[in-house]
């Protein structure tokens, strides 16, 4: 789980931020609420778990909410891998 | 009582000067829109009165009164003209929705400069295209966004000033300025620019089918058609807590997001963080928000979460709500008069080149959920043949939406480019230049979009008479992303449409054909996809790529989007015969 946490983290640090920004991003930090992440760039992280982690994540629990932290992100992932 | 009262009366009795009644103009006062936005407000007594309150993300927040507007748009006027600012030059605002936004936006109407506003979502290719174009002197940003600002600004001549205005100043690089407003010498009284009806105030960008996205420039004169449809189309009062949720960096958020509530003396709310709708009802709780702006993306959104979580909330504050950027589907208008008491949405129709609503429907009269509702009293608008460009009468058939020109917020020209202004007029001569066509009567004004008018006098969206995407109520021009697309080195050829999407309405698929050497996959998507968001913008990403081995062309080799368009909202293809066999 901590593994992905990095790798989620770290595509969010590289995706989303510049770069003096990495430092503000935690496990825990807003993406979504914070708008580091709208609701259209969404789109390409889900896309993104779903390639890195083979899983399909379905449209209707890809929420705002469920998309807030790492954290949330990858509770989401690792319930649908089965 | 609504403040239109009767539409019909309205209709019959119209002029545009009941709008200066509306804002008890008397003659001989300054028509400057920065100006009566803040110090005629509190010249009027209005000074200590709530102008904005404003949340930011992680529990920030911040008040201000009229008084205080004055004082900082004053700060941003006379800093502005201290660094060599002129009436005419172009400044860019380049920012989320902070406060300094707001002020710098009436200060540089102050000094008689043009407000160039931007998303700040935007990527460096799109800012940089659309400051090119303006040859934009001055850029106001946030240590947040400058980053993308370096990146261009060598090939930017013309841009003499980069200023930001938050963040620490010793991260700024080579010439760029630090301004803090709040830190300013306060300027209680500033010698405002004599702006006049035709000096131009804003430059707003709106993409098209071709070329690349054109500046629609407004003129001071604009306030009317503001002042008087917020106030009749909103029903905006003095009492009001009004919040429009749009970004200034489009045209509603500097139209209904400040000019025209800010002309009424009314408070308004700004909420600058991202989307949930817990959130957003949170915040019209805490703010008592009375009068409600939004955009069907967002009903939509909040439609999806469901009734249960609006009930969790007081929203008893809320009187009128009102939507604008795409059509506002049935369901929505229904939704919200079952989750809100009995307040259902009021959609309105306008765009960029209109500078304010110009097809409405309106407080007390009756709403036909999914119309557009009707033309705004002073508004001759008309739905014209496909092919004859002659007015219809036949209701129920479909034609272009279309406006006999002259009202006061019209826009004056494309920025530098006559030619593409007159395009847009039916029946202009070829020579006719921008001051000609806008007053000519006996002309119509093309809006690009398509409707029926019924027997009702109502107007019924059908959809965009060109190739441009409309996603979540903004504009995007497929021609934009195409470049963009051929710019990542995979991609051979490429062709971008919209496509079906239940919450923004559109969202942009792109076709792509790809170079030798490169194979389809999952990886390659994802990098296209991101490789749009940074360049361009999160609006403008393709939400789906489709690898194929060709593109449909014409024999002259253009794209036929309106082919890869139609199949995908399962539409009929048409006479397909100007394809190529190839």
């Amino acid at each position: 789980m901590d593994e992905m946490k990095d790798v989620v983290l770290q595509y969010v640090i590289d995706e989303y931020l510049e770069e003096d920004e990495e430092d503000e991003v935690t496990y825990d930090s807003p993406l979504i609420s914070s708008g580091i992440v709208d609701s259209f760039s969404m789109v390409s992280l889900k896309k993104f778990l779903e390639n890195k982690y083979k899983v399909k994540l379905p449209d209707e629990e890809a929420t705002p909410e469920a998309f807030d932290t790492v954290n949330s992100i990858c509770a989401l992932v690792k319930k649908h891998m089965g | 009582m609504s403040n239109i009262g009767s539409y019909e009366e309205r209709v019959k009795n119209f002029s545009w000067d009941i709008a200066k009644e509306v804002l008890d103009w008397k003659d001989g006062e300054l028509l400057n829109i920065g100006a009566i936005c803040s110090d005629r407000v509190c010249g009027m007594g209005k000074g200590s009165k709530p102008a904005l309150i404003w949340e930011g993300f992680g529990g920030r927040s911040a008040r201000y009164t009229f008084d205080d507007l004055k004082v900082y748009s004053n700060a941003f006027a006379g800093f502005l003209r201290e660094q060599g600012m002129e009436p005419g030059d172009r400044i860019c605002i380049f920012m989320d929705k902070i406060p300094s936004l707001y002020f710098s936006f009436l200060g540089i109407l102050k000094i008689g400069a043009i407000v160039q506003p931007l998303f700040s979502a935007f990527g460096e290719e799109s800012l940089e295209v659309r400051l090119a174009s303006a040859e934009t002197k001055a850029i106001l940003t946030t240590v947040k966004h400058v980053k993308k600002v370096r990146k261009i600004r060598e090939r930017l001549p013309h841009l003499e000033k980069v200023v930001v205005v938050d963040g620490n100043p010793d991260r700024l690089k080579g010439d760029e300025i630090f301004f803090d407003v709040e830190k300013y010498p306060a300027i209680k009284e500033f010698d405002v620019y004599r702006s006049d009806s035709e000096t131009p105030s804003v430059l707003h960008y709106t993409s098209g089918t071709t070329g690349q996205p054109k500046g629609a420039l407004h003129v001071h004169n604009s306030i009317w058609g503001q002042a008087l449809t917020a106030n009749w189309v909103l029903d905006l009062r003095d009492d009001d807590i009004y919040w429009c949720t749009a970004d200034p960096g489009w045209v509603t958020g500097t139209s209904y997001g400040i000019i025209g509530p800010w002309s009424l003396g009314v408070t308004q709310c700004v909420l600058d963080s991202g989307f949930t709708s817990a959130r957003w009802y949170q915040f019209i709780q805490d703010n008592k928000v009375s009068v409600w702006y939004s955009a069907p993306t967002a009903i939509r959104a909040l439609m999806k979460d469901g009734g249960e979580l609006v009930k969790k909330y007081d929203l008893s504050s809320l009187r009128h709500l009102a939507s604008v950027g795409e059509p506002l589907n049935p369901e929505a208008v229904i939704w919200s008069g079952e989750v809100f008491g009995g307040l259902k949405f009021h959609d309105t129709f306008w765009q960029t080149e209109t500078g304010a609503i110009m097809i409405s429907n309106y407080p007390g009269m009756e709403i036909k959920p999914g119309s557009m509702g009707k033309p705004f009293p002073g508004i001759e608008a008309s739905v014209l043949d496909l092919e004859t460009h002659e007015p219809l009468t036949e209701p129920g058939k479909v034609g272009l939406i279309a406006f006999r020109p002259g009202w006061p917020s019209m826009f004056r020209q494309y920025w530098k480019r006559p030619d593409i202004y007159r395009s847009k007029f039916v029946g202009a001569r070829e020579d006719a230049m921008p001051d000609e066509l806008r007053t000519d009567k006996s002309l119509w004004y093309v809006s690009g979009d398509r409707a029926s008018i019924d027997a009702d006098g109502y107007f019924w969206f059908v959809g965009r008479d060109d190739d441009v995407i409309n996603t979540g109520g903004h504009l995007v021009g497929p021609f934009e992303i195409e470049s963009a697309l051929v710019e990542h080195e995979a991609i051979a050829e490429a062709a971008a449409v919209g496509k079906p999407d239940k919450v923004n309405m559109e969202v942009v698929k792109a076709f792509v054909t790809l170079k030798p050497g490169y194979e389809p996959s999952e990886e390659l998507e994802l990098d296209i996809m991101n490789f749009i968001r940074k360049k361009l913008s999160p609006l403008a990403m393709p939400q789906e790529i489709e690898y194929v081995e060709k593109l449909p062309k014409t024999r002259s080799g253009k794209i036929v989007r309106r082919y890869l368009r139609a199949l995908e909202w399962g539409e009929e293809v048409g006479d397909l015969s100007t394809l190529s066999d190839e």
